[in-house]
């Protein structure tokens, strides 16, 4: 039992890196994927749909890094990444940058931008953070809609200037270099992650989640460590934005909404608030669908149904919302929680990760929420 | 003079559609402590009610008091899918703040998007009542009657709920929830109740300024009440999240701010100073300009 | 009589990691004032808590009214619990701050039974001046006769009061006792409260909690007399006022 057990263990902690693997060698598989994909493995547009499943599974990791891990309900963190794709874009396209120093303005831009908004919205708790970060995406979303100067392209988007690419990142056959990129971006942003949770910054912010006040009593200023994982949270993203840029060759004003950012939060309960796994699984999950979902709406096996069924099944929002909303009545912990508990059941009862199981933190967060609202808050306490 | 003019009632206008939105979040809010993102698509559903019965429902139209019933169409449905909401995704989650939240994010993406795939993603044409083209001269500036229509209504909208929460039974159970959820249920009175009928009335207005902001904008499309549900949370915030007064003012500084900085400054300044706004009240005053909620 | 009016068998209730009441027995006589007594911390407002359903416990709470009939009280949500004939009078007053008197007391009103508005403001003249005042205006004298108000409002069968005396002067806790009294002629109450010379006063019964678990039961006047375990189990002398 007990040496099952560590085998068990062994082998959780090896999943990652047969992951990475099995992701590293996929563009030398030619295997058909009937339904799951339209073309071979290797094809460059299963390729770009899996970069783009990845991208977003980092994407939703960095996000979960916010509100999983620390409990910080952002509703802006759509504003980071956006930031990502159009200062890289701005910087190659409008300056004639190189990649390189526009990737090194972009890291200045990902850190300096949520140290500035984090600075102002940390300073509030609960609801009131929530409205400050919406506002200021919201803020963002504005700027590049407004299309100041014409540098932006407002609703059109902004295109790429590929001249400033390597040319190893342009053009369609080498959309298989995109996808390592993609592939380098999530391990990244899994490596940094992990690290950063297992350190002694990661146990605040998890004490942060749990109680914040203890944290307080305890000494410590809740405040610098909020902000340091906003910060860190916005940088993942910011990056993110860049690969994104160089896969879709341009930047598009969809990353600035406020529903930009409400998806990454359907990712992340879809997979599982506050497991490592689980965030990135439900990024890749979401990204998946609403592209197959789109396709799905378009084949002719759809258009010939009749209108009732026809009609929701055209728009992969209105069944991803469904789903979303099925998965928060009836799988609480999303996929992660729900892995958790078979394998305790399996198991007998023990232990994940060490930490709460996914579903338990949304539970605590629950507790909290309340706490630091303003004054027309209703106390629970009677 | 006569642009000035022009601007502050346009800009009370704009507050009059804010304050609609709002005052049903700040109520929802303050009594339940949930934050509704499907508010947004309450206003949609109203907007698109209206417009669907004005060509389809016997007796209603796009004048006069064939309007007026298509209007009164609109608004019961979103009084409807509200109050169903609530009583089927809502209250199975009682005081389970954060998964309230969620569904209601989940509602705001799949309605919009049921919304989108029945009548598509592009506007349409909103009927607007031939008083409503037309403009009237105050202290020389022509203002469109639209204008008038968005305040009038809020105002009758913010007398009626003033009075409804100060002289009913269900006003003073909604007051004393908003201080004290759990006190009022510990003298006897089912709070569950008066939440369904924040969430109902909360939809009415909403809708009613769906319907109103139709007229305003000249057209609907899907992606209308997400937009305008930003500037909302930002009254509710700046109004104390939980006052119904507190969104009256906060709606009314948020719209001039807005109409006279975009027009004075430039088109987009108007919406940031907004933020910046929000910004400093929650900085200098953390709980907003008001904390009681009439 | 036969059964007790309150039972509570094996009652649990955990929050936010901490297992607070660790299997409470008590039970509650008709007639007469029970004290709930015990140090800070010891569980007397959780246990209070979890007769109403105001936080989540496991266990059997069992309540047999006038009627003869016994019902459970576990399971169900607090304004079910409270239309059995239960009044609740928080630590904390917890009167309505933004609500005048007036409205308080309207709020507290049952739908399904008179209301004694006229027994309220006999006992109470104050509250009548002031029925036009806002509650959170008030001293917390006169918000403590608020919250005691609205428990005498209702003909209720139990009354749940947790530390009335708790921050009043002298004299308003002997106006405050003087009430209690008045009221536990008519009707049975538990009592939280850490003054002793109330508890000599008024309690028939005592019930000593300890680490969220009962470590006595019995007659107050019995508990009181013996001042080696009154130490024992509260930490205090009995000659003293306040504990």
């Amino acid at each position: 039992m007990r040496t099952g057990g560590l085998n068990g263990t062994a082998l959780r902690r090896l999943l990652p890196l047969v992951v990475f693997v099995v992701l590293a060698v996929l563009p030398y598989s030619t295997l058909q994927l009937p339904g799951l994909f339209d073309g071979v493995l290797n094809s460059p547009g299963t390729l770009q749909l899996l970069a783009l499943c990845l991208i977003f599974g980092g994407v939703a990791l960095s996000y979960d890094l916010l509100f999983g891990f620390t409990g910080l309900l952002s509703f802006g963190h759509a504003l980071y990444f956006a930031a990502g794709t159009y200062v890289a874009n701005l910087a190659l396209t409008e300056l004639g940058w190189g990649l390189a120093p526009a990737l090194a303005l972009t890291t200045v831009v990902g850190i300096v931008l949520p140290l500035l908004v984090g600075g102002v919205a940390l300073r509030v708790s609960g609801i009131a953070f929530s409205m400050v970060t919406l506002a200021t995406a919201q803020v963002g979303s504005i700027i590049v809609l407004q299309d100041p100067g014409g540098l932006t392209g407002g609703e059109e988007g902004l295109a790429l200037d590929r001249d400033q690419v390597p040319d190893a990142f342009v053009g369609v056959l080498n959309t298989v270099n995109v996808y390592w990129l993609a592939v380098a971006y999530l391990v990244l942003v899994y490596a940094v992650v992990s690290w950063v949770t297992g350190s002694r910054a990661g146990r605040v912010w998890q004490a942060i989640r749990e109680n914040e006040r203890r944290v307080e009593v305890l000494g410590l200023q809740p405040y610098g460590f909020k902000l340091l994982v906003f910060v860190l949270a916005g940088l993942l993203a910011a990056l993110g934005g860049v690969v994104h840029l160089l896969l879709l060759g341009g930047s598009t004003p969809r990353t600035t909404t406020a529903d930009f950012t409400l998806g990454l939060l359907v990712m992340v309960v879809l997979g599982g608030a506050g497991s490592r796994w689980g965030a990135v699984l439900g990024g890749v999950l979401y990204t998946y669908l609403d592209s197959r979902l789109t396709d799905l709406a378009n084949s002719p096996a759809v258009q010939d149904l009749p209108a009732w069924l026809r009609i929701p099944l055209s728009e992969p929002l209105f069944l991803l919302g469904t789903l979303f909303i099925l998965v928060v009545f009836f799988v609480p912990g999303g996929i992660a929680g729900l892995v958790c508990r078979l394998r305790e059941r399996r198991a007998g009862r023990r232990s994940g990760d060490g930490g709460p199981t996914p579903g338990r933190v949304v539970e605590q967060l629950r507790d909290q929420v309340g706490a630091g609202m303003g004054g027309g808050q209703p106390r629970d306490g009677v | 003079m006569d642009t000035v003019v022009l601007l502050a009632i346009t800009g009370l206008g704009l507050a009059a559609l804010y304050f609609l939105v709002a005052s049903g979040l700040s109520l929802i809010f303050g009594l339940m402590g949930v934050l509704n993102f499907a508010h947004g698509a309450f206003l949609t559903i109203g907007a698109y009610g209206t417009w669907w019965a004005s060509d389809h429902l016997p007796g209603a139209g796009s004048t006069g008091w064939g309007f007026v019933s298509a209007v009164a169409f609109g608004v019961a449905v979103g009084t409807l899918v509200a109050a169903l909401i609530e009583l089927a995704l809502i209250r199975p989650l009682y005081e389970r703040h954060i998964e309230q939240v969620l569904v209601t994010v989940g509602l705001s993406l799949a309605l919009v998007a049921l919304v989108r795939a029945v009548w598509g993603a592009d506007p349409h044409p909103f009927p607007r009542p031939e008083w409503t083209q037309r403009t009237t001269s105050v202290l020389g500036a022509n203002v469109p009657n639209d204008r008038f229509l968005l305040i009038g209504s809020a105002l009758v909208v913010l007398v009626a709920v003033l009075a409804f929460l100060r002289f009913t039974r269900f006003g003073l159970i909604i007051r004393a929830g908003v201080e004290n959820r759990a006190m009022v249920t510990a003298l006897g009175i089912d709070v569950r109740k008066a939440f369904t009928l924040v969430f109902a009335i909360g939809g009415a207005f909403a809708a009613l300024a769906g319907a109103l902001g139709g007229i305003y904008l000249g057209s609907i499309s899907p992606g209308q009440g997400t937009s305008l549900l930003i500037f909302a949370f930002i009254v509710v915030v700046i109004g104390g999240m939980s006052s119904i007064t507190g969104a009256a003012v906060a709606a009314v500084l948020v719209g001039l701010v807005q109409q006279f900085a975009n027009y004075y400054a430039a088109s987009g300044v108007g919406d940031l100073s907004v933020v910046l706004l929000l910004a400093v009240v929650l900085l200098t005053r953390p709980s907003g300009l008001t904390a009681r909620v009439a | 009589m036969s059964a007790p009016l309150l039972r509570m068998t094996d009652v649990h209730v955990r929050l936010s990691g901490s297992h607070i009441l660790q299997g409470v027995d008590l039970t509650v006589r008709r007639g007469g004032v029970t004290a709930l007594l015990g140090r800070n911390g010891a569980g007397k407002t959780t246990t209070v808590k979890a007769v109403l359903g105001l936080v989540p416990s496991t266990g059997v709470v069992e309540f047999t009214g006038d009627d003869g009939r016994t019902q459970r009280l576990s399971g169900r949500r607090t304004h079910e619990i409270v239309r059995r004939g239960i009044g609740y009078a928080p630590e904390d007053r917890e009167v309505f701050g933004g609500l005048t008197v007036a409205e308080n007391l309207t709020l507290a009103e049952r739908r399904d039974a008179p209301a004694h508005h006229d027994r309220v403001y006999e006992l109470f003249p104050e509250l009548k001046q002031r029925s036009r005042q806002l509650a959170g205006t008030l001293s917390g004298g006169q918000q403590q006769m608020v919250a005691i108000a609205r428990l005498l409002l209702n003909d209720n069968q139990l009354l749940l009061i947790d530390e009335p005396t708790k921050g009043l002067a002298p004299l308003l806790v002997a106006e405050v006792a003087d009430v209690l009294a008045r009221a536990a002629e008519e009707v049975t109450i538990l009592l939280v409260e850490q003054n002793l010379t109330v508890v000599r006063r008024m309690a028939t019964d005592a019930v000593v909690v300890d680490q969220g678990r009962v470590a006595w039961s019995g007659s107050a006047p019995d508990l009181l007399a013996d001042a080696d375990r009154t130490r024992e189990l509260l930490g205090v002398a009995t000659s003293g006022g306040h504990a």
